[in-house]
């Protein structure tokens, strides 16, 4: 691998302090997402599988968010469309197989869940649900146990533009201003909540409200994976340093359908669709990687053929997987061991 | 045995929990300096500090979320609604979030919270100061529910809820907090989660209900006893989820003729859960239909006085209806 540039930070990525090797590894995690986004709705519209929902267009910015946090220490809730932010934090594409077959071996949820319902404490990845924005405030409970602890623990979460509608954004966003506590809130704004464009759920700016909780609410271009990194990097500092939360909206685009229940040619035109798809970021991010001599044609052609087989096995791997059985459909509705929760 | 009343052993199961493991703390509106609109956490801010007993914003949703994660986090967080009336906000966490972590993470999280909240009516509360919301949360798999009638019941059962690994609703009633009193051992002890208990041997009727209506009931039972040789036998559920089958059944067998008691309102209510469970298992051991006295099927109780009245419980509706049914 090429090494020249960075050392002397005169590079985008090695002024941010992120190596050759992190900023190949971010590509290849954009990549490895939309590959794996592309193949789940491939499978659904082969039949395979019953429903996949997408985060097309907004992996450069969530592989930006999750290279900014600490994997060993920090706590993730990221909402539906995160796969490249999880992928990043340590899931693999094996795992994501398995929740979108619904199978047993899911980590995420056993195959309870629709896929993009994320879980796993291994990975410091706290389980999710459905109804939008109820994680908010999860985040901030993780973050009150971090400063009651004295730990050096930041937990950042996501959600939608349509979700920063919902009390619990706002709740949650005044009770972590209140207490000066450790989370970074993630509004995602790709533009559509279902058919709602974002002119019909706020009239104004989403960062701008942190302004009323008391903290700082910043809005970054999210084809801008670079700046992302940057914002999340000093928001991170900021918690950790005991100044509180931090808000951040990306601006993004959602170009797929809200999930493969919608058609989204009912409130949009593919002109406006095809016109945000050009402005994709990640070929983007590959001519930069070239542009400072990390990547060629050469590597692309080789990350391609190990993403393709990667899928191709982990594709297999959850079709051929068992489903929990429905025996155990009343397992876990309360702890089996009387005493879980004393030993802990 | 020291006699103490029902909102002090509420307070001295917090206290002594919060002193054995550095995991529990409570959070709610004005639970810190002040220590509780009824003063249920006096002193617990003073002793343990601002992070340990948390003045939350005036936001029920976030009290229960905030601590919902705390849960997961590994704390053992009590958070106190002001009143059950205004933990509505709180639903969705409740319902959708607390009460399936466990389940939709195949027990990869879990979520040892207490929600305590007062219930009840009597104190000239209205309709926003006065409601029963048990039969909202109560079918709710993932969630267990108790609601005492006593003080020692009550501090055992917050030490046991404080204890358990899974969410667990407190129903407190806020009428018995300084009109019940009885003796409460020092120290620890618990009382389990899921059982029931008698708390008069009687051989004639059955009674079964939780929370304030037993008390009337007890009074009513002895007045019977004396004035009419009614024995009742009554059956304290402790716990509205999980019911203890066991226990009712038994009780219900006893005497073939049963009344359910509960200030909830009648349609939807635990009593009809109740009720059901015996009416499958016990027909053919019942001498009388299967009664239910419980609150009328309006929104709520009024303020005014005669209105207040007429919607609550008391000893006298109790004895009535017990005779009524002793007579069938």
């Amino acid at each position: 691998m090429t090494q020249t540039n960075s050392v002397t930070n005169d590079t985008r990525h090695a002024a941010l302090g992120l190596t050759d090797e992190r900023v190949v590894q971010m590509y290849e995690k954009m990549m490895l997402a939309r590959r794996f986004d592309e193949r789940g709705q491939l499978l659904q519209r082969a039949g395979k599988v019953n429903f996949h929902i997408s985060g097309i267009t907004q992996e450069p910015s969530q592989v930006a968010m999750a290279f900014a946090m600490d994997k060993e220490k920090d706590w993730f809730l990221p909402y539906y469309r995160d796969y490249a932010f999880v992928l990043s934090v340590g899931m693999t594409v094996k795992e994501l197989m398995l929740s979108l077959f619904a199978k047993a071996e899911d980590p995420n949820s056993a195959g309870r869940q629709m896929p993009g319902h994320f879980g796993c404490k291994r990975l410091r990845i706290v389980t999710g649900s459905s109804p939008v924005t109820t994680q908010v405030p999860h985040a901030v409970g993780f973050a009150l146990t971090a400063k009651m602890r004295g730990e050096s623990s930041v937990s950042i979460v996501s959600f939608g533009e349509g979700s920063s509608n919902q009390g619990d954004f706002h709740e949650g966003c005044n009770f972590a201003g209140v207490m000066k506590l450790p989370v970074i809130f993630v509004c995602q704004n790709n533009g559509y909540a279902i058919s709602i464009p974002f002119s019909k759920q706020s009239a104004g700016k989403i960062s701008d409200r942190a302004l009323g909780y008391g903290f700082p609410g910043i809005r970054v271009d999210g084809n801008d994976p670079f700046e992302v990194y940057r914002v999340f990097r000093e928001a991170h500092e900021r918690a950790l340093a005991g100044e509180g939360p931090t808000l951040i909206e990306i601006m993004t685009y959602r170009v797929t359908p809200h999930s493969t229940s919608d058609n989204d040619m009912a409130y949009r035109t593919k002109e406006e669709v095809d016109a945000h798809r050009a402005k994709d970021s990640l070929p983007a991010f590959r001519s930069y990687l070239e542009s400072v001599g990390l990547w060629s044609e050469e590597k692309e052609q080789e990350l391609q053929a190990n993403i393709r087989k990667e899928l191709d096995e982990a594709t297999e791997y959850g079709e051929r997987a068992p489903y929990q059985a429905v025996e155990d459909a009343f397992r876990y509705v309360y702890a089996e061991d009387a005493e879980a929760g004393e030993v802990r | 045995m020291p006699v103490m009343e029902y909102i002090e052993a509420i307070r001295t199961a917090m206290k002594e929990e919060m002193e054995r493991d550095s995991r529990v703390f409570v959070m709610g509106e004005d639970v810190g300096l002040k220590g509780g609109v009824f003063g249920t956490t006096k002193g617990l801010q003073q002793q343990f500090g601002e992070l340990r007993s948390i003045d939350t914003p005036l936001a029920e949703s976030a009290i229960a979320g905030v601590a919902i994660g705390a849960a997961m986090a590994g704390m053992r967080p009590i958070a106190e609604m002001q009143y059950s009336d205004f933990m509505f906000p709180a639903t969705n966490q409740i319902i959708s979030e607390a009460a399936k972590i466990r389940y939709r993470s195949n027990n990869d999280f879990d979520c040892p919270l207490v929600i305590r909240a007062p219930i009840g009516g009597g104190i000239f509360g209205g309709l926003y100061h006065s409601q029963c919301p048990e039969s909202v949360f109560f079918g709710t798999p993932g969630l267990k529910i108790v609601a005492p009638a006593t003080a020692y019941d009550a501090k055992g059962l917050l030490l046991s809820a404080i204890r358990d690994p899974d969410p667990v609703l407190f129903f407190e009633n806020k009428k018995c907090y300084r009109l019940i009193a009885d003796n409460v051992p020092e120290g620890e002890y618990t009382v389990p989660i899921g059982k029931s208990n008698v708390m008069r041997e009687g051989t004639d009727i059955t009674v079964i209900g939780y929370s304030m209506p037993l008390h009337f009931a007890m009074q009513a039972a002895e007045e019977l006893s004396r004035e009419e040789g009614v024995e009742a036998h009554i059956l304290d559920l402790r716990t509205i989820q999980p019911l203890d089958r066991e226990g009712i059944l038994e009780a219900a067998a006893r005497t073939g003729k049963v009344l359910i008691v509960h200030e909830d309102n009648k349609t939807g209510g635990v009593g009809a859960e109740v009720a059901a469970m015996i009416s499958e298992e016990l027909l053919y051991d019942l001498d009388a239909p299967i009664r239910r006295l419980c609150a009328p099927d309006v929104p709520a109780m009024p303020i005014n006085p005669p209105g207040e009245k007429h919607y609550l419980l008391n000893k006298d509706k109790l004895k009535a209806a017990m005779l009524d049914l002793a007579k069938f």
